[in-house]
């Protein structure tokens, strides 16, 4: 792998609080690696703005592995930036080049209010979880594990649903800032494996429920979502949330 | 002084006694109770749902914007657990005996057979939680293998293990924020333990949004924090991770455990340069189907796949014949190490070795797949095509991370690895019951210093926060607040609370004052290398006097040119991350005296005065049989104090993996 250098241009969303309108700054990078990832090239501004004494870009992230979910840019008018398949922590400066002016915003959706610069406050989504995205098991009362055996494509299934890392992407690329992608995730994940059964129905009405309640707007079916989803979450369990939705709407008044 | 509360009887009897006379507290009264959970991760998360389940108050703590993003999430391979699903001889009791000897004897033997007993509960519940984990054709659980034993005891989902894990403790965990059991407070950060009479009694936070400062009472206290890996600045850890929770328990009165016990994980995506921010590891379940070798030749240019098997030379097959690739970390990092400094390093740097599966990759699952198949004579090519099908389906994320990271696709070329600090076995000193030396404050997973010895074996830090916090603490938990039952809330106008939360703001005052010229970052790195270089992978007393000494000048040059901008009321990383460097910088330099003090090899402590022969760490169990549990006493000042770790049952031996 040939490595390289690069200066960049940087337009980036600056907002001191939710309360306060925003707008964009320039910034102007050197010498950046092409070994970098984008958020160890935001570092390097960052310590560029701290010497000049200026604040630095406020900006969400962990793990900086593409799992936590926490780190969130919209990059040239895609979440995540220009990878397929990528969060913005893993995306890395290989994908850029000398001269190159990068245009860098938060998630923008109702539901997600920006606090500041590119950080944004997602509670909706945990908001959404307690409203039925859990199995109703105390602790201490399971059977052994393998008294349940699970189709292994069954399985399967679930595991891709649950690899969602819950970074609100699919809400930004979403024209109608719908959040159908996440929580048709975690309808699928646990409706897809017996343990879920029991609490299919009202599990997945909870969730809608709550989701239209937090703003979120809704799907149109376009696909932005699955397109940027940096975990290749896949369309068809919106289709599976359809059918248990319209199954369970059509059984629950008992 | 020490009191680690073990209970009497037969070592596997010990748990169910304890369980069966342990004091309870009735539903009523659990209503009554308050309790401050400091941490999500999986010990937080899994003791937070399981307590509020139980009925108690709990109010939970996490710096994160949701309790799902705790640094838990990114562990990849597995977790142990005594289930014998594969019929290979495994038991509760060669669970507890890999344990002990992978931590070279430096750890207790109670709590370690009670973890291996509770293992096997927690596959259980995760199931029935709905983790994914990875299935047979036939619908069972599978496992894979990794180091330090012989057993294949690791359940898993693909390279996610971790994060499978932790959504089914966050769910669960919502699922009683939704029950009105549990009060979430995410972007809080705690800064101080209040204590009232001796007991802890809350904890003074930081809202991360606002910068306000906010008091919160509890009955009990549980840290549930992490592992400190971050004060070598580079590590695996998330960015975030910190030990700020432990270091002000700590100064509070609460015990550090062994703090210079850190484990360097050898595979791990090598270093390229100034601007790293952090390490990423490559998990060791890849040890598996991976065969690790450098060129026999020094310095040899050809690239990876023009050198011949016969130049090749597989370092750890050859000196540990009976575990191969499977030794535990502490031996394999120190090994490519070895092998670095020997000139047989490869890539740019010189700082790495490979990690092959093209091996496995054909023989071992390509003609299985073939087999399967019913493909008579396969080709290379076939076998090649047919073995990545699998390795994609176990390994494929992490496959994914190396390429992105890299730009270097591992399916055709080996990875390039080297060892980074992974994990701390250190950690707050805690009894049976995981109370630190302070009444009230508890400390679950990682940021105890218990179970794990020396040296912690891959898949058992998972295993070990979900014992803590779905299995341990409902119980000893409600040994102590059966007696509070008569305690009423404290109002936070208290003037303990009063107190606390004013040396927290004159500390931020006095940091945000110093309106120096250098960086938290620039300060971090500087700890961090010192660390690296004197505190790391193998250590001298010479070298920990010196580091001894730079820590302490840094300190100095910390609190007189640090420079934060932005302001106090409002969100600030830079505060938060100079908050957390400064107590990082305390907290090497008693890592240092811990190493300085522990005049002998054991785990991943290697002190380079102290090797047998062929170069294995040598301990001195003569001298060195215990838990250093230091006492904060003031600035640069600890006491040690010892705990004797008494062997009942295991004999000691020089661990030997050839
Ligand atoms: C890359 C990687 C891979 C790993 N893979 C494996 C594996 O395969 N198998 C295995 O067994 N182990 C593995 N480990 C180790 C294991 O993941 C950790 O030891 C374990 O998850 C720690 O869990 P925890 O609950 O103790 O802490 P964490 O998950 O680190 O959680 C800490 C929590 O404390 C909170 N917190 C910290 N300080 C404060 C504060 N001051 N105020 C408020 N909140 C605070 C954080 O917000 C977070 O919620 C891996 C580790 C790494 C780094
Ligand atoms: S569905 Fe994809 S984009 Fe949406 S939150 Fe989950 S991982 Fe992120
Ligand atoms: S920082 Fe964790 S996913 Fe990007």
């Amino acid at each position: 792998m040939e490595h390289y250098t690069m200066n960049l241009t940087l337009k980036v969303w600056k907002q001191k609080n939710k309360d306060v309108r925003g707008s964009f700054e320039t910034y102007r990078v050197k010498d950046i690696s092409s070994e970098m990832s984008f958020l160890e090239m935001f570092d390097v501004l960052n310590e560029q703005l701290v010497h000049e004494g200026k604040e630095p870009i406020a900006f969400d992230h962990d793990c900086r592995e593409g799992i936590c979910g926490m780190c969130s840019m919209y990059i040239n008018g895609r979440p995540h930036g220009p990878w397929h398949g990528t969060t913005t922590c893993q995306l890395h400066m290989r994908a850029f080049k000398d001269g190159d002016t990068i245009v860098v915003e938060p998630w923008r959706a109702n539901s997600f209010a920006v606090i500041k610069d590119l950080i944004v406050d997602r509670g909706a989504f945990d908001r959404i979880i307690q409203a039925g995205g859990f199995i109703s098991v105390n602790t201490g009362n399971a059977q052994d594990g393998n008294n349940i055996p699970i189709e292994k494509e069954k399985a399967d299934q679930a595991f891709a649903a649950a690899a969602c890392i819950g970074c609100g992407a699919c809400v930004a690329a979403c024209k109608n800032s719908s959040a159908m992608l996440f929580v048709s995730a975690k309808v699928s994940h646990l409706a897809l494996l017996p343990q879920g059964a029991p609490e299919k129905r009202t599990r997945v009405l909870n969730m809608i429920a709550q989701m239209d309640k937090e703003g979120f707007g809704a799907c149109t079916n376009t696909g932005a979502c699955e397109a940027v989803c940096p975990k290749e979450i896949s369309l068809e369990n919106i289709a599976r949330l359809n059918k248990e939705y319209l199954g369970a709407a059509a059984t629950i008044d008992k | 002084m020490l009191d680690s509360k073990i209970p009497p009887g037969k070592l596997e009897d010990k748990w169910n006694d304890y369980k069966g006379h342990v004091k309870l507290v009735n539903p009523a009264n659990k209503r009554k109770l308050e309790v401050i959970i400091v941490g999500t991760g999986l010990a937080g998360a899994s003791a937070a749902a399981a307590l509020g389940e139980l009925g108690y108050r709990v109010k939970a703590y996490c710096f994160q914007d949701s309790p799902r993003r705790a640094h838990s999430i990114a562990a990849q391979g597995g977790i142990n657990a005594a289930k014998n699903y594969q019929n290979d001889g495994d038991s509760v009791f060669r669970l507890f005996y890999d344990t002990i000897k992978g931590g070279d004897y430096r750890a207790r033997e109670s709590n370690v057979h009670r973890l291996a007993e509770v293992s096997v509960n927690i596959i259980d519940q995760c199931v029935a939680q709905g983790v994914p984990f990875a299935r047979e054709y036939g619908g069972l659980l599978n496992n894979r293998s990794f180091g330090g034993t012989q057993v294949k005891r690791t359940f898993y989902a693909a390279g996610q293990t971790g994060q499978q894990l932790l959504i089914g403790a966050y769910q669960a965990l919502e699922r009683q924020v939704a029950l009105g059991n549990v009060t979430m407070y995410s972007r809080h950060e705690m800064l101080d333990i209040v204590k009232i009479d001796g007991k802890a009694r809350g904890i003074i936070c930081r809202n991360l949004v606002t910068g306000e400062l906010e008091r919160h009472f509890g009955h009990a206290v549980l840290l549930c924090s992490g592992g400190y890996g971050n004060v070598f600045y580079l590590s695996t850890n998330a960015m975030g991770s910190n030990v700020t929770a432990a270091w002000k328990a700590h100064k509070q009165g609460a015990y550090f455990g062994n703090p210079c016990f850190t484990q360097i994980h050898p595979t791990c995506i090598p270093v390229t340069g100034d601007h790293q921010s952090k390490l990423t590891l490559m998990s060791e379940s890849l040890r598996n189907d991976g065969r690790i070798w450098v060129p026999k030749k020094k310095d040899d240019p050809r690239k990876a796949n023009d050198i011949p098997e016969d130049e090749r030379d597989y370092y750890l097959e050859r000196r540990y014949p009976a575990f191969g690739n499977l030794v535990p970390r502490d031996v394999a990092s120190r090994a490519a190490k070895e092998r670095c400094d020997a000139g047989y390093g490869v890539g740019t740097t010189k700082q790495a070795v490979y990690l092959d599966f093209k091996y496995n990759l054909i023989n071992k699952y390509g003609k299985t797949e073939a087999g399967k198949q019913g493909i008579e004579n396969p080709d290379q090519e076939t076998l090649i095509r047919l073995g990545k099908e699998v390795v994609k389906e176990e390994y494929g994320n992490l496959f994914d991370m190396y390429e992105k990271i890299t730009g270097e696709n591992p399916y055709e070329v080996p990875m390039r690895i080297y060892p980074a600090v992974h994990y701390t076995m250190g950690g707050l000193w805690v009894d049976y019951e995981l109370m630190t030396s302070v009444t009230g404050l508890y400390a679950l997973g990682e940021c105890n210093f218990s179970d794990h010895g020396a040296n912690r074996l891959g898949a058992s830090a998972l295993m070990q926060g979900l014992a803590d916090g779905y299995f341990v603490i409902p119980y000893t938990l409600g040994n102590y607040l059966a007696d509070e039952i008569g305690t009423k809330p404290i109002p936070t106008t208290h003037e303990a609370f009063v107190e606390a939360e004013k040396a927290v703001a004159d500390r931020i005052n006095k940091l945000m004052n110093i309106k120096g010229k250098q960086s938290v970052e620039s300060l971090h790195k500087r700890l961090g290398k010192i660390m690296w270089e004197k505190c790391g992978m193998a250590r001298n007393a010479q070298g920990l006097k010196e580091a001894i000494d730079e820590i302490r000048a840094l300190k100095k040059e910390f609190w007189s040119d640090v420079r934060i901008p932005g302001e106090i009321n409002e969100m600030n990383p830079e505060l938060d991350k100079a908050n957390r460097v400064a107590d990082f910088i305390e907290l090497g330099e008693l890592m240092c005296i811990d190493a300085l003090n522990r005049a002998e090899s054991c785990g991943g402590h290697f002190r380079e005065e102290s090797q047998t022969e062929d170069g294995e760490a040598l301990r001195h169990d003569d001298q060195f049989m215990y838990v250093s549990a230091w006492e904060y006493k003031g600035d640069s000042d600890w006491q040690l104090n010892k705990e004797e770790l008494n062997y009942e049952v295991i004999k000691p031996t020089q661990r030997n993996y050839k």
